[in-house]
Parts: structure tokens; sequence; C-alpha cells
């Protein structure tokens, strides 16, 4: 049965909405199969508005590695607007991909990619707008597989009833084993039905099918036990490690926009995974051990990247780019690579250490210089410590004056609010901070035009972090903080002037954390809170505090918990936590004891230059840390530049 | 930041290029924004070797003649490249023709003679289809347009709603006699008209006209019209458009 594309109805309703473009795919870099050559077809969808989700490299990674198999045909699909949502169903178009314009309930898996918890309205305005029942338990045969991947699949209980199954960590080789899965269920011409097919994806024991499993509760509202309810599936389920990133160097042929997006580079991952030990980031957690891409090859994706997409800026991407085994020959090499070009190179730098200047320095070297960032997140010595992000307020100093120093006029600043132990004093340091850093940066420069930005976030608990236990801030507690922290910076007005002050209010981030570390019920107030219309809560223009606590207050009491108790409420050593049966390879019992360490103050060192401490990823996954260096350099490229002319 | 500017200046000109391309099938939702970003990565893609602004943020040298509205499809936008090195105009239009997203389709580059693009552009010839409408009802309303002097509408722009006439800048339309239904399959009507406007301020857009038509005669297309830009160029005291890229090619022959 072939499948025709909705693009003649869809045609009619774009002139009404805004921003067209965006729904029209015909990106460099996009893949068109015809549907009837292939056998496993994956419609891929971010659940957020295509100026974001078309840049995110996990889905680009996915896209390319799936439409490489001959028999493979993978799509993309976003978050519609309202306006084109309301129009959509007013004319019966139903959900599509953007690439062919197929309705997306034809494919055989709609695989999300959840990068943050606030996407989860969108999906079921997806799964609405497509005609896919919203309750995995409703699905025939003739629905798609839906699977959770991203971060937040590392606990999808909230998602649960919407969800068919869910992938933990790196995404590379498991779409390919599932559609391995896939292939030979439909070749054996679909024996079992749906029921069989999600059978055979959990006995891999690394894809999680919510549907096996069975949550009991106590009578208090916490979880008694997560158990399977048959014999033939994992008690756990664990993660995906993708070990060699030279043998997986996608995207090789990133995709490229018409439309204006959030950003418009080539993103290379020159390594994956961070053991830093920040104890509030989920993102170093659950990523890893460290795997670095190898300087050659990160040589190699740039310049074909380049030459493939047009675009004149590359980013260095990773969660700590600037400890890379090899960052200084990689700096230096591209640098002089692209000297002559217009080519602008940035590592996202968040380590506060002169070195990162040292490499900025490097990569500015043909006059794109591109803005500095450093993270201390907490204002005080004290909650650096709790956080475990050991950088002393001298060092910042020193390495933000030598920014200056060095010409920069401009830095940034990020931060965090509703960190666990915080008190007021601890915000308030930030501030002090700030004049400090403005103070010593225009005796460095001889000038005082110079200025800091001090952007603040508001912390969210995660699950398999040391902080999973920990209790959320009230957020009128947070908003009182930023107020304080802006008549702080204002208190000198000549300094305060220098200051650029960003910050988020607390509410969004309260509904992040009941999200983030909520269980299966948490899925009747997602359901709620869609149906009164919440969408694109990640925006806030869209997101509405009022609906989500109506949404609670409706939903929560049946079972006697309440907004609160997801996200205020401190958990106990003994209390099952809803993702406990997912193994990130975190041993919980190192993450219990670096929570105590972080009440105590005590910090942890880096694995990677100290002794393993234990924190159980690399035996229980079978992984090691893959650091270099290789010893290899890059070598200058040849300078010939004739017109590309295709034969 | 001042002792930070580049101090060995960017190349100079040395050859400039005049394009017309154009945005066909879904690619007219490309805005001319988006264009304009694409056009700059596939000259990139291309290793065109485009000059650029001076300065501490060079930027390459391209100059747009007005551009069709977001939606509207067009057959001959044009634009022109200062380059730092001579190519063969072929070349480079195949060249940037590949590098660009297939609907948006590099027809025609040639080099540019002294006189300016802008100049030689001060009309526009559009084709509007009209589904679903019938030819005849459509050229009543256009007689009805014809026979008034002026045809005050109404569009929202970013000083607010604004008030103009649509008539004077429209120097012919009409509804083309066709055997067959372009766009429509299924047989159902189709009214096509024919439309040259001249540019004015503010510009008068084949969406004002229309609006013209809804004000004149009632004309109420059930389903969003289909428009596409034919031609651009230099109205003739005999309302012909002239091609504007005629007297470059002209200079550019030998004797």
């Amino acid at each position: 049965m072939s499948v025709g594309s909705v693009f003649p109805q869809l045609e009619q309703l774009l002139p009404r909405v805004s921003k067209p473009i965006q729904y029209v795919g015909g990106e460099l870099g996009a893949v068109v199969k015809d549907w009837d050559a292939t056998t496993v077809r994956w419609a891929l969808m971010y659940p957020d508005a295509y100026e974001v989700g078309l840049p995110n490299q996990g889905v680009q990674i996915l896209y390319e590695v799936l439409n490489e198999q001959d028999d493979v045909l993978a799509e993309r699909t976003y978050a519609v607007w309202p306006d084109l949502e309301a129009l959509m169903k007013e004319n019966g178009v139903p959900a599509f991909t953007v690439d062919a314009h197929r309705p997306v309930r034809a494919f055989d898996v709609l695989g999300l990619s959840f990068a943050t918890e606030l996407g989860y309205t969108n999906m079921l305005s997806a799964l609405d707008l497509a005609g896919i029942p919203l309750d995995s338990a409703d699905r025939g045969d003739d629905d798609p597989i839906v699977l959770a991947g991203g971060h937040a699949s590392f606990n999808p209980e909230p998602i649960a009833d919407f969800i068919d199954a869910a992938v933990l960590g790196d995404g590379e080789e498991a779409v390919l084993e599932i559609t391995g899965i896939i292939r030979e269920w439909k070749a054996e011409g679909r024996p079992g039905g749906r029921d069989e097919l999600l059978l055979r994806l959990a006995r891999t024991e690394s894809i999680y099918v919510p549907r096996f499993y069975d949550v009991d509760y106590l009578p208090d509202g916490r979880i008694l036990r997560v158990v399977p309810n048959r014999p033939d599936v994992p008690f756990r389920v664990s993660k995906r490690t993708t070990m060699d990133l030279d043998a997986w160097p996608y995207p090789k042929k990133p995709l490229v926009p018409l439309a204006e997006t959030v950003h418009e580079r080539y993103a290379v991952e020159i390594f994956r995974g961070c053991t830093r030990g920040c104890r509030f980031c989920q993102a170093g957690m659950i990523t890893r051990p460290v795997r670095e891409r190898s300087i050659t090859t990160v040589g190699q994706m740039v310049k074909e990247g380049l030459e493939f997409s047009g675009f004149n800026e590359v980013g260095l991407l990773s969660l700590s780019s600037a400890d890379h085994s090899e960052i200084g020959d990689m700096c230096s090499g591209l640098a002089e690579q692209y000297a002559d070009t217009n080519v602008s190179l940035s590592l996202p730098s968040t380590r506060v250490d002169a070195f990162n200047i040292d490499l900025a320095q490097e990569l500015s070297r043909n006059g794109r210089r591109t803005g500095l960032t450093f993270a201390p997140e907490g204002g005080s010595e004290r909650i650096r410590k709790v956080i475990n992000k050991m950088v002393t307020e001298e060092d910042l100093i020193r390495t933000v004056v030598t920014a200056y120093s060095n010409g920069w006029r401009q830095v940034k600043l990020y931060f965090m609010c509703g960190l666990p132990t915080e008190t007021d004093e601890d915000v308030l340091q930030i501030g002090r901070m700030a004049h400090e850093v403005i103070k010593a940066g225009r005796v460095a420069a001889g000038t005082k035009d110079i200025r800091c930005t001090v952007s603040i976030g508001g912390f969210v608990p995660k699950p398999h972090t040391p902080f999973q236990w920990a209790p959320m801030e009230r957020p009128e507690v947070i908003d009182a903080r930023l107020k304080m922290l802006k008549q702080e910076i204002n208190s000198d007005r000549s300094l305060g002037r220098a200051i650029g002050y960003r910050y988020h209010d607390g509410e969004p981030s309260l509904i992040e954390g009941l999200l983030s570390r909520g269980d299966r019920r948490v899925g009747a107030v997602i359901r709620r809170a869609w149906e009164k219309g919440g969408r694109f809560d990640g925006w806030s223009e869209h997101f509405s505090y009022a609906r989500w606590v109506e949404s609670c207050a409706e939903v929560l009491p049946g079972f006697g918990v309440d907004l609160d108790w997801y996200t205020t409420r401190e958990r106990q050593h003994s209390e099952v936590l809803p993702w406990d049966h997912l193994d990130s390879g975190l041993d919980k019992d190192w993450l219990w004891q670096d929570w105590q360490d972080s009440m105590s103050e005590f910090e942890q060192d880096d694995c990677r230059w100290t002794p393993c401490f234990d924190c159980g990823v690399c035996p229980s996954m079978d992984t090691e840390i893959q650091i270099g260096p290789t010893g290899k350099k890059l070598l200058p490229l040849t300078p010939v530049n004739p017109l590309r002319v295709p034969a | 930041m001042a002792k930070n500017q580049p101090v060995g200046g960017q190349a100079p000109v040395v050859q400039r290029i005049r394009i017309r391309y154009a945005k066909r099938g879904p690619l007219r939702f490309t805005s001319h924004r988006d264009f304009a970003r694409a056009f700059e990565r596939a000259l990139r893609r291309a290793a065109a070797p485009i000059a650029f602004s001076q300065g501490f943020t060079p930027h390459p040298k391209i100059s747009y003649a007005s551009a069709a509205p977001t939606g509207v499809g067009s057959e001959a936008e044009y634009l022109e490249i200062g380059l730092q090195a001579e190519v063969d105009p072929e070349q480079l239009r195949v060249a940037l023709d590949a590098a660009l997203s297939p609907g948006l389709d590099v027809l025609e580059a040639v080099v540019a003679d002294a006189g300016s693009l802008a100049d030689r552009i001060d009309a526009s010839r559009w084709r509007i289809e009209l589904p679903s409408i019938d030819p005849a009802a459509a050229a009543a309303a256009v007689k009805a347009f014809n026979d008034l002097d002026e045809v005050l509408v109404e569009r929202m722009t970013k000083q607010g709603l604004r008030s103009f006439d649509a008539r004077q800048a429209v120097t012919r339309i009409a509804v083309i006699e066709q055997s067959t239904g372009p766009s429509e399959a299924d047989g159902a009507p189709c009214a096509i008209i024919d439309l040259v406007v001249r540019q004015v301020t503010p510009a008068v857009r084949p969406d004002d006209v229309l609006s013209g038509l809804r004000v004149a005669a009632g004309l109420e297309p059930p389903v969003p019209p289909r428009v596409t830009r034919l031609a651009q160029g230099t109205l003739t005291a005999q309302g012909e458009i002239v091609d504007p890229l005629d007297a470059d090619r002209a200079s550019a022959l030998p004797g």
C-alpha cells in the first residue's frame, strides 16, 4: 500500500499561518525515498517548534543513520504551532512529516526525542493530530510504535501511558537494532501483532516497555515496587552506550534549513559523557563514561560538514569542551585551517580557567570573536562545594579579568538559583561577585567600557543524579531571591550599569520538576493540562503555571498526593524512586553517598585524572573511559578553491 | 574594539554578475530573509569567489531587486553579486543552482554592465490562479475594477492598517482565455488573471489587487489564490515589460 502526500491539502492552509516555510521541508540534506521500496519506516519527531527542533543533533544523527540503510525510510516531524493545529483540525489534515508530507500514522515507528520534559504536551498534540490513540493500550496493529528517547526518557514514567517503549542512552546502534527486530517481525507476517513486537523489543533488555511492568503503591503514596508483570522481560532495563565515536561520525550531511532556526552552524560533538561530577547535571551523570572523538575525525567532519552545508560557523560541542585531551591542538589546527576564511569557530566555554581563554584566543584568530561564557553555577564558595563545581572566587575573577585584558569587552556568567541548602546569602554573593568582576576588569582593561551579563537558571532536580532526593525550593522563595539579587546588583549604580541581568521565574521550574521526577500518576496531570490547552510549555508565552496547578489539583488528590509531594518534598534513602528499574549504570548507593557528601560540602574529583571513585557505570555497563591524546595533529588544508560545478 | 580592526582589508570587486532565479512549488513559501541566508550558504557551497564589504564584520556583496512576497511563486527574481575573481557566468549559474534546494532555481547569470539593475525594474507581470472561481465571474470583477479610477484597499503594515489605492498602479488586468483548467485536474473551474503592476509607493501587490476585486465587485476566492511573478523589468509605452538583463547581454556581445 502506497502512502500519499498530504501536501495538496496542507498547501491550502499555509498562506494562513505564520512562517509557513517551516512546514515545507526541502532542506539540504533532507532525504525523500520511495515508500514502497522500503520495509521499515520511521517518523522522527522533535516535539517542539521547527526552529528549535531542526538543529537538534540527536534527530539529525538518527535520521542519517537510518536513511543510510537501503530498505529503511526516516522522515521528520516537528510540533506545529497552534495556528496551524487549529486549521489542520478544522480541515481534517493529519500530522505529517516535513520530508514527503506523509501522514505520521502510516509509519512503523514514531520516535520522539525528549531533550526536556516540557515537550510532553506537544507529544499529545501530535498523537491527536496524527489520529493515533493517546493511550498505548488503545492502539491497534495499524498504529506506529510510539518510542521515546532523549535525556527525559531516563524517567519516562510520567508518559508511560502514552508511549509504547523507551530507549535510554545513545541511539545510533539502538535504532538499527530496533529496525532489525521490526524487519524480521514484518517478514514473518507480523506474528502475535503489536504485543509480540513489543515483547521482542523488551527482550533486548535495553528497551523499556512500560506496559510489561506494574507499579504498586504504599498507602502514603510512595511506590512500593515496580515489577514485571510477565516472566520473560528483565527486572531492570539498561541504557545504551555507543563506545567508538570515530566509527559513528554523524551528522555527515547536516540538515540545512531554509527557515530561520536557533542555531545555524555545523556542530561536531567532540566527546560524549562528562565526569566533572557536577551534582545537578543529569547529562553529566547519565552519559558516562567519557568517550572522545579523535582530533583527526573531528577535523575531517568539520571540513566535509562545511563543504556540504555552506555554514560559516562551527561549534565544537560537548558537556565541557575544554576537557578534550587534544583540545589545544584541535583549536590551533582548526584556527590555522580557517584563518583566511570567514568561518567562525566556537567552543561552548563553561570551564572557569585561563586555559579556556587561550583556546578562545586561538579560535578568534581570523578576527571572528565569539562570546565568552563562564558557568560558576553558584554564587558562594559554600554552595559551589555543595554542587561540586570546583572553582574559587579568585580563580573566577582572575579568569574573567584575563578575558577583559585580552580584548573581550563582554562576558557572560551563568548561575543557578534554588540549589539544595541555598540561602539568600548564597544568591546575594552572585551580585558581589559580579561587582568584583567589573571592578577588576575595568582596571585590567584600562577602560570603563566593559560589561558582564549574569544569567540565572532555575535548578530542577533530575533523576539519576545525587540531587534526585533533593527538595525543590518554592517558586515564591526563588522569585524573592532573584528580586533581592537585582537590588544587590544595582546597589552600586556605576557597577550595576555594567551588569546585565537575565533570569527565569521559579514557576516553570517547579512544573519541570514535577514532570522530571514524576511517576505514572503524573500522566493524568499531563493529559489534563493538554486538554485545557497546554502546548509549547517550554515557551514563556505559551506556558501557564495556573493551568498546571489546576490540573494537579483536579487529578492528584485522587491518588492521595499533590504538586508539593512531587516537588518540594525531600525523598528518603529507603524510598523506591519511579526510575529505579531503569539502569543508567550509576550505583544508587554511590549516588546517595554523593548526596550525603554534598550536604557536608565535600567535593568529588574527576576520575579522568584521579582514581576511580566507583560511580558504578563502567563495570555495570561494560564500558571504560576513552580519552586520548592520540598524538596526531591536524594538517593544514591545501587552499584550492575552484568553483564547485557539478559534473 | 578598534584595535581589533582587520588591517589588510578585503579583496576588491573585479566582476559583477546579475542573476535571475525562480521560487517554485512548495519553496514559494521561502521568505526573502530565508532566501538571503540560503543564497549566502550556496555561495560558500559552490566556492564562489564572493567579495566582502570592508570592516570588522564583512558582509558578502549581494544586492537584491524587489523580492516577491512570501507564498508567491516567481520566475523572475533578480540579484547582483560582486566577485573578487572572474568566473564564467554559466559555470557560476550551474554551481549555484546545484548548491540551492530544488525549487530555488538559478535560471540565468550574466556579467553586469555599467547601468543599475534597480533602474531597469519598474513593473512586474503576475499570474493569479483562482481555483473554484468561474472565469466569467472573474472577468466581470476585473471589468468592474477596470472601470473605476480608484479602488481603496486596506493592508496591515508595520505602521498599522494602511488604506491606499490599488487601481492606478495596475496597467493591465485581464482574465486569460484557456482551453483546459491548468491547476485543477478534477475539472473544477479555475480563473486565471494576467496582471501588470507598476512599482509605486506604497507597493501594490497581487493580494492588494485581489482585495481591490473584492472591494469593486465582491469577488471572494473560497480557496487561497496561487500567484506567480512571471516577469520584472522596464515598462514600455506599449505596456510590455523589457527583460532587465537585455542591456547586460547586449554590452557583453563583442564589437
